[in-house]
């Protein structure tokens, strides 16, 4: 690295060198986080058909392979998608606001994809380390329902229109839920920087995750993320038995596609904070000599992984809810609980040290 | 009490946790898809699928343009004209199934007073472009002659129930 930084200032002088080295070095990274992303984002599509047809007892995608190998068979499948995507017509309806229908697909997935920024992959591995890491992941989450809404708008389709406003709703209304689970990570941790989150759950095991003090708060916060990126049962906002595909109704070809990338990288980017924030990020489960020789950067992968696949999970188990139960469950049940469990844990971490060392096994105040 | 019970087993998420583990024990099930150009299930006897128009054995054409199945098709995917030929007999000079209209429901099948039109087991037909699924006279012979054996084996096993 030094050595190509001073290249750099050979080549460029000084001023300039240092500002294009780490343009270009900023570059590769952002290349190097996008790519496997977006592989991951098709084999997560291709891991939902099978893993959904399996609970159903079926086999899923099962013929299209690379080269003709036998044992892939199936793995082409997302690739095959994603070219059959490419070469269709993106059909503009008439009556629809071009610009806008244009620019919905472009501001759904620019937060989606953006909000990868400050994930912590290792200790040293992060693009940008910020210290107002978590306000940064929700200003970007928040951002991806004007995508939404405008696609709904731009449509100018009824059912679009439907689905974009019930999404509005639901993803303002689960926000809060989310941000309140999130205020209690952030008591915890005591920081707003993801490596320092991580770091605050070090210790012997994985007793020390936060996914132990926090119980309530990790189910609050994995079923708003199920909310937040509108899968089911939340997806009144596509709803394909009433409203058809909801805001998305109007996009075809690589439009469309670009929607369904925003929403399979938003559930991975929830996967992953949730892995960060309550299941130890890059810590191994135990301290122990086997454990520790797998890199960090792997226990992160495997841990999103397990909870994506929760997120299938759920899609081939729930029925979709009504629409007043989704609010119902938001603003009735997640907020109290959440706002109780604050006040608990701020009033536990307000206790005299010496009250608090009398806690029979506690390892996390 | 009830109400009481029915509040935490919803709140603890134990309803959800048991329509998981019903799909969570699916998930190892064995699967019972049948892939299908490698497996096939058992077919019927009276499985009806495309057309034939069979011949007795001595290679005369058994349909006497009698045109029942024509008038019975409630799709009207047959067509049928005919003439008297040179020795007095009456025969089809057309016999058109539009495949893209017909429904199969074996009506024609079973309005046929000599057996003629049958509808066979074949159900991997395609056609690549428009009109390619109207199946003429010299088609559907074709395929009586083709599949004559199993037609017949297939009339056989069924006689006992007409």
């Amino acid at each position: 690295m030094e050595n190509i930084q001073q290249q750099f200032v050979t080549m460029f002088g000084t001023e300039w060198g240092a500002m294009l080295f780490s343009l270009a070095s900023n570059m590769i990274f952002i290349f190097a986080i996008v790519i496997p992303l977006l592989l991951g984002v098709a084999y997560l599509t291709f891991a939902e058909r099978k893993i959904i047809a399996y609970m159903q007892i079926r086999v899923g995608p099962n013929r299209v392979t690379f080269f003709g190998i036998p044992w892939l068979r199936g793995w082409g499948q997302p690739i095959a998608d994603a070219v059959k995507a490419m070469m269709k017509e993106i059909i503009v309806p008439t009556g629809a606001n071009k610009f806008l229908f244009i620019l919905a697909p472009v501001l759904t997935i620019m937060p989606a994809l953006a909000a990868w920024a400050v994930i912590p992959f290792s200790p040293e591995l992060v693009l940008a380390d910020i210290n107002a890491g978590l306000l940064y992941i929700l200003a970007m989450t928040s951002m991806g329902i004007y995508g939404i809404i405008i696609a709904g708008w731009a449509s100018n389709s009824k059912y679009a229109f439907i689905g974009a406003m019930r999404s509005a709703a639901q993803v303002v209304s689960y926000e809060l839920a989310m941000g309140f689970a999130l205020v209690c990570v952030l008591m915890m941790s005591r920081s707003l920087n993801l490596g320092d989150i991580v770091n605050g759950q070090q210790g012997n095991s994985l007793l020390n995750w936060y996914l132990i003090p926090l119980f309530p708060m990790f189910l609050v916060y994995l079923i708003s993320g199920v909310a937040e990126t509108n899968r089911a049962p939340f997806d009144v906002a596509e709803g394909e038995s009433e409203i058809v595909a909801g805001f998305h109704v109007d996009y075809s070809g690589m439009a469309f596609t670009v929607f369904f990338l925003a929403e399979y990288s938003n559930m991975i980017l929830v996967a992953t904070l949730t892995s960060i924030m309550f299941l130890g990020g890059w810590l191994p489960p135990v301290d122990m000599e086997p454990f520790t020789w797998i890199p960090g950067f792997i226990w992160l992968l495997l841990k999103i992984a397990f909870i994506l696949f929760f997120f299938l999970w759920f899609r081939a188990t729930f029925p979709r809810y009504r629409y007043d139960q989704i609010m119902r469950l938001g603003w009735k049940i997640f907020i109290p609980i959440t706002l109780i469990w604050i006040v608990l844990l701020g009033s536990i971490m307000q206790l005299p040290e010496s009250i608090r060392d009398t806690f029979p096994l506690n390892i996390w105040f | 009490m009830d109400r009481i019970k029915k509040f935490f087993s919803t709140f603890l998420l134990f309803e959800l946790l048991k329509g998981m583990a019903v799909t969570g024990r699916y998930l190892f099930k064995p699967k019972i898809t049948v892939h299908f150009p490698e497996e096939k299930t058992p077919q019927s006897p009276r499985f009806r699928g495309l057309h034939a128009l069979r011949r007795y054995p001595n290679g005369e054409e058994r349909c006497i343009a009698c045109k029942l199945c024509e008038a019975v098709c409630p799709a009207m995917a047959i067509t049928i004209d005919s003439e008297q030929r040179a020795d007095g007999t009456r025969r089809t000079t057309r016999y058109d199934i539009d495949l893209s209209k017909c429904i199969f429901c074996g009506f024609c099948e079973e309005s046929c007073p000599v057996d003629s039109i049958v509808e066979t087991r074949i159900l991997e037909y395609h056609g690549e472009k428009r009109g390619d699924l109207i199946y003429t006279k010299e088609m559907l012979l074709a395929i009586g002659d083709r599949y004559e054996e199993q037609i017949a084996m297939d009339r056989e096993a069924d006689a006992r129930y007409r």
